[in-house]
């Protein structure tokens, strides 16, 4: 039992607008480090800038809000320098994927242990309504009056691309899934993503509409947990199963499909290429959206890693001290 | 050829090694500067090393050189121009010419004087020495190739190994030239391939080659020299180049410090070797992360600083630019950070192995909004140990980022280094927060000194949150009252104008001067040997020379009016000049710039002083 409650780690009145996702994403952070049990003096909160960046003003652990689209690189020294401490990534979608894409992709290829949370309002809230590397083509908005002419980032597909072994999805509204996902997060050892589906009541308003109530999620969503057969709908029954190079819904009872039929999750599969089909789905083909934790794969962490090297070298080199590193070198002696 | 040997005695030489780039001019230069400095000479060297990534052999842009000034007395400099000049093909003679002196005794190869090897060094005719006008007198023409394939030609190695040797033949013949004692290379050597003894054997072999061939014919130049040492400083000395000695200042202040080292970087020309450096000593706990750019290397510095680590961050001036944004979030954060900015050419990518003092006033303004910065500048290769140790003292022990300049000529550059005692290096102590403060404590409460106090995460009842965002001066909390921004802003320029730094010093003729030189970095050892030359034709000069830039010293405005006149010599178009303009009333100096991206040439700086008196 955790010797902590929620109330530890509260701090402040937040400012969001009313109904904003990230109050929602916030009680439920409370709630999962209350349940993880790290003490706060333990902990670390680091955010770039953005809206959901202010979180770690409301957080009584330490923290710092940086600057744009660094807390990626910020929260590496952090954990590199100090790995005791439980170091928490909190970004939006602009901060973490347009201004701090490179930072995002090489935390997770070095998998370094941090918990990255990715806040996907698919919107520039802070400077007032412009479309992020997550708006999906055509999107109008402030700065794209005719409808954006790009495609869009799937943060899955980036976190796999740059070889991360941590990726689970919530919805800010699911209170229990977010915690869920945030406790997997911590318990994986290395850079572990979550991507926190929510709502921007102002500029995106309805923006995952599909998911965001829970009657919304037993339609259009999917939970997934290692081990279990993929399964979805109100009463559980339709499943997924593979056919040829892809995924198909099947219905189950029907046609002769069977629960012997339906693709069991592995989150710890190293092979990531059902994984990423579980990631993709849902974006207009007719597929749920994956919830909960969908990779979740053992790797050597960097931190870990360059704790090892130093011990090893430690072992090895016989100069440990200043005075010491200076006879290494070539010396002569003037009289 | 000369017939006749005359034995001089110098009281200072310069050697110019010069040939392709893998000809290992670069280790010989090295070697023979060891040697000297063994016997107690005072040695000052410069590698000069061309852009190109792997020019083709024998061409004109793949030429390196390596200059090593030697002295009976103190040296400041690697010499504007040699009195011998190493040139392994024609090309680098093409080249290097340039840098002799008028009289200086030139060693080639002829083995690589063949036709293709003039056409490729661009020579119009067959007789290179008459087409450059240099007098045959004064060069010693030597079969250098393949009296090293002789001599190695019982060796079983095969030719490739044996061409790598050519260096060592130069080294022996020079070493004969000012009568070096060969043991000591031998030694170095014997060290070097320590894992590889054939090798070193054939080196030791073919420097002996050399000495002979120079001692058997007498090497047909006309002077053999001796420099021998005059005043000694004793003690225990080591060849230490201005990279590898600001590493080792960041290793000594961490140690003082008590605080893990942590360098976040990216490679660039010139600043790549400190990573390199600092990459070797994990056995001292020293961790480098190779970031995935320049920001990430210094905001990772910045994280591993607020993580409770000495956090470094190395770059050149093209770094600088992408760093500022996290710079100025250790600003307003007020989390110590150290920042090495080796300056090259510019602007842009400019010239990558150059050096140039260009980027003064990038470093103390470049940066978004009132952003004010400790800067300071190391004056020699030697010097950059002492100004990287102290500059992370004020970082930790004031709160702030520090800029550390340096630049291509002091990074690359080397001398003697005296072993240092890290107990006659002051202490560093950083401003925790006092644990009286439990339950009272907020993020910006200061020192008497107006420094904010440090508290590292793990330690239970002083959670806290920095940030980007302006802070309330009581609470810590966000704000944008405009007062108190207004106190905030003046809080973070006082406490960088409260940060103690010694006076400025004033060599020479401090007292009756009619002329003071001024200048800053790496240039030092250039302006001394300019004033000294001048004092010795009998001039009154002075020279005061900044080392801290921001805050300046407390009595530069007074230095700066004692004297009739003042000239600031700088490698840029007059950024410390127009900064102590700003800082010191009425202050108009003359001044001495140039922007060649090669160390000043002394004769040159007393030619336009002499002009200013």
């Amino acid at each position: 039992m955790s010797e902590y409650t929620f109330q530890d780690f509260k701090k402040g009145q937040p400012r969001w607008c009313p109904g904003c996702g990230d109050h929602f994403f916030l009680n439920s952070l409370h709630k999962a480090m209350a349940e993880i049990g790290i003490a706060p003096s333990q902990t670390a909160v680091i955010s770039g800038i953005g809206c959901s960046s202010r979180l770690p003003h409301y957080m009584a652990t330490y923290g710092m809000n940086t600057i744009h689209g660094r807390a990626a690189a910020i929260a590496t020294g952090c954990k590199v320098a100090n790995p005791r401490l439980t170091v928490w990534q909190v970004s939006g979608d602009g901060d973490g994927l347009a201004i701090g894409g490179n930072h995002f992709i090489h935390a997770n290829r070095r998998n370094i242990d941090l918990n990255m949370i990715l806040l996907n309002n698919r919107i520039y809230g802070l400077t007032k309504g412009q479309y992020s590397p997550t708006s999906p083509r055509g999107f109008v908005s402030k700065s794209s009056p005719y409808g954006t002419v790009e495609d869009p980032f799937r943060p899955a597909e980036l976190c796999f691309g740059a070889r991360g072994h941590f990726f689970a999805r919530a919805v800010a509204t699911d209170a229990p899934g977010t915690i869920e996902i945030l406790k997997a997060a911590q318990q994986h050892k290395g850079a572990s993503v979550c991507e926190i589906l929510q709502n921007c009541v102002i500029f995106n308003n309805g923006t995952h509409d599909s998911v965001y109530t829970k009657e919304g999620r037993a339609r259009n969503a999917i939970y997934v947990r290692h081990g279990e057969p993929l399964v979805f709908g109100e009463h559980n029954e339709y499943g997924l199963m593979q056919e040829g190079f892809g995924l198909k819904i099947v219905e189950i009872g029907k046609a002769g499909v069977t629960m012997d039929d339906i693709l069991v999750h592995d989150a710890h599969a190293e092979d990531n290429t059902l994984q990423l089909k579980l990631a993709l789905m849902g974006d207009g083909d007719g597929f749920p959206i994956a919830l909960g934790v969908i990779r979740d794969v053992e790797a050597p962490t960097y931190n870990d890693a360059v704790e090892a090297q130093i011990e090893e070298v430690k072992a090895k080199k016989p100069y440990h001290t200043f005075a010491e590193l200076l006879e290494t070198n070539d010396i002569w002696e003037v009289r | 050829m000369a017939d006749s040997i005359e034995i001089k005695e110098l009281d200072q030489v310069v050697v110019r090694f010069s040939g392709d780039s893998g000809d290992g001019m670069q280790l010989a230069g090295n070697i023979f500067s060891t040697v000297s400095a063994t016997v107690g000479n005072s040695i000052s060297t410069f590698p000069d090393y061309p852009a190109d990534i792997r020019a083709p052999q024998g061409s004109l842009t793949g030429v390196s050189g390596f200059q090593v000034h030697i002295g009976a007395n103190q040296v400041f400099t690697p010499g504007d121009q040699c009195d011998v000049l190493v040139a392994m093909n024609a090309a680098a003679l093409k080249t290097q010419y340039r840098y002799a002196k008028p009289n200086a005794t030139i060693i080639i190869d002829t083995d690589s004087f063949g036709p293709k090897d003039l056409e490729k060094a661009a020579f119009q005719t067959d007789d290179p020495l008459k087409e450059m006008g240099i007098d045959p007198d004064r060069v010693i023409a030597c079969p250098l190739t393949q009296m090293v394939k002789d001599c190695l030609a019982d060796s079983g190695m095969d030719v490739k190994s044996i061409m790598k040797c050519r260096n060592m033949f130069a080294l022996g013949l020079v070493c004969w030239l000012f009568s070096r004692d060969l043991d000591i290379a031998f030694n170095f050597l014997r060290e070097k391939f320590a894992k590889k003894p054939a090798i070193a054997e054939a080196n030791i072999r073919v420097i002996q080659a050399g000495y002979d061939y120079g001692h058997n014919t007498h090497s047909s130049a006309a002077n053999v020299y001796r420099i021998e040492t005059r005043h000694k400083v004793p003690g225990r000395y080591m060849d230490i180049t201005g990279n590898k000695a600001t590493a080792y200042g960041f290793i000594a202040a961490a140690e003082k410090a008590g605080l893990k080292l942590y360098l976040g970087s990216y490679p660039i020309t010139p600043a790549t070797d400190v990573l390199h450096e600092l990459s070797k000593h994990k056995s001292l706990g020293v961790t480098t992360v190779q970031c995935e750019d320049e920001i990430a290397g210094c905001a990772s510095a910045v994280g591993a600083s607020f993580a409770g680590a000495l956090g470094v961050t190395s770059t050149s001036g093209p770094g600088i630019c992408l760093k500022s944004e996290a710079m100025n979030l250790a600003v307003i954060m007020e989390l110590p950070l150290v920042v090495l900015d080796v300056q090259r050419g510019g602007p842009a990518t400019g010239l990558p192995t150059k050096s140039e003092q260009t980027d003064l006033l990038q470093v103390l303004f470049g940066r978004n909004g009132e952003s004010p910065m400790p800067v300071m500048a190391a004056a020699s290769p030697t010097d950059c140990f002492d100004a990287a140790y102290h500059a992370c003292k004020i970082a930790l022990e004031h709160m702030t980022p520090v800029v550390l300049l340096t630049d291509a000529f002091v990074a690359n550059g080397s001398g003697a280094f005296r072993l240092p005692d890290l107990n006659d290096y002051p202490a560093i102590e950083p401003p925790y927060v006092p644990e009286e403060l439990r339950g009272k404590w907020t993020p910006y409460m200061r020192a008497e000194n107006g420094t904010r106090y440090w508290a590292v995460p793990g330690r239970e009842g002083f959670e806290h949150i920095l940030g980007g965002l302006e802070k309330d001066d009581k609470t810590g909390a966000i704000s944008t009252n405009p007062e108190n921004h207004n106190l905030m802003t003046q809080k973070r320029a006082q406490k960088i104008a409260n940060i103690p730094v010694p006076d400025l010093e004033v060599l020479g003729d401090s007292e009756d001067a009619e002329l003071l030189i001024v200048g800053f970095g790496g240039t030092y050892g250039h302006l001394h040997a300019a004033m000294d030359e001048l004092r010795a034709k009998g001039r009154k000069v002075a020279m005061a020379h900044f080392r801290y830039i921001n805050p300046l010293p407390a009595n530069t405005a007074e230095v700066l009016s004692r004297y009739p006149k003042v000239v600031v010599a700088e490698q840029n178009m007059g950024q410390l000049a127009a900064w102590l303009r700003m800082k010191v009333d009425g202050f108009v100096p003359a001044q001495y710039n140039e922007v060649k991206g090669q160390p000043f040439v002394t004769g040159e700086l007393i030619k336009a002083f002499e002009a200013l008196m």
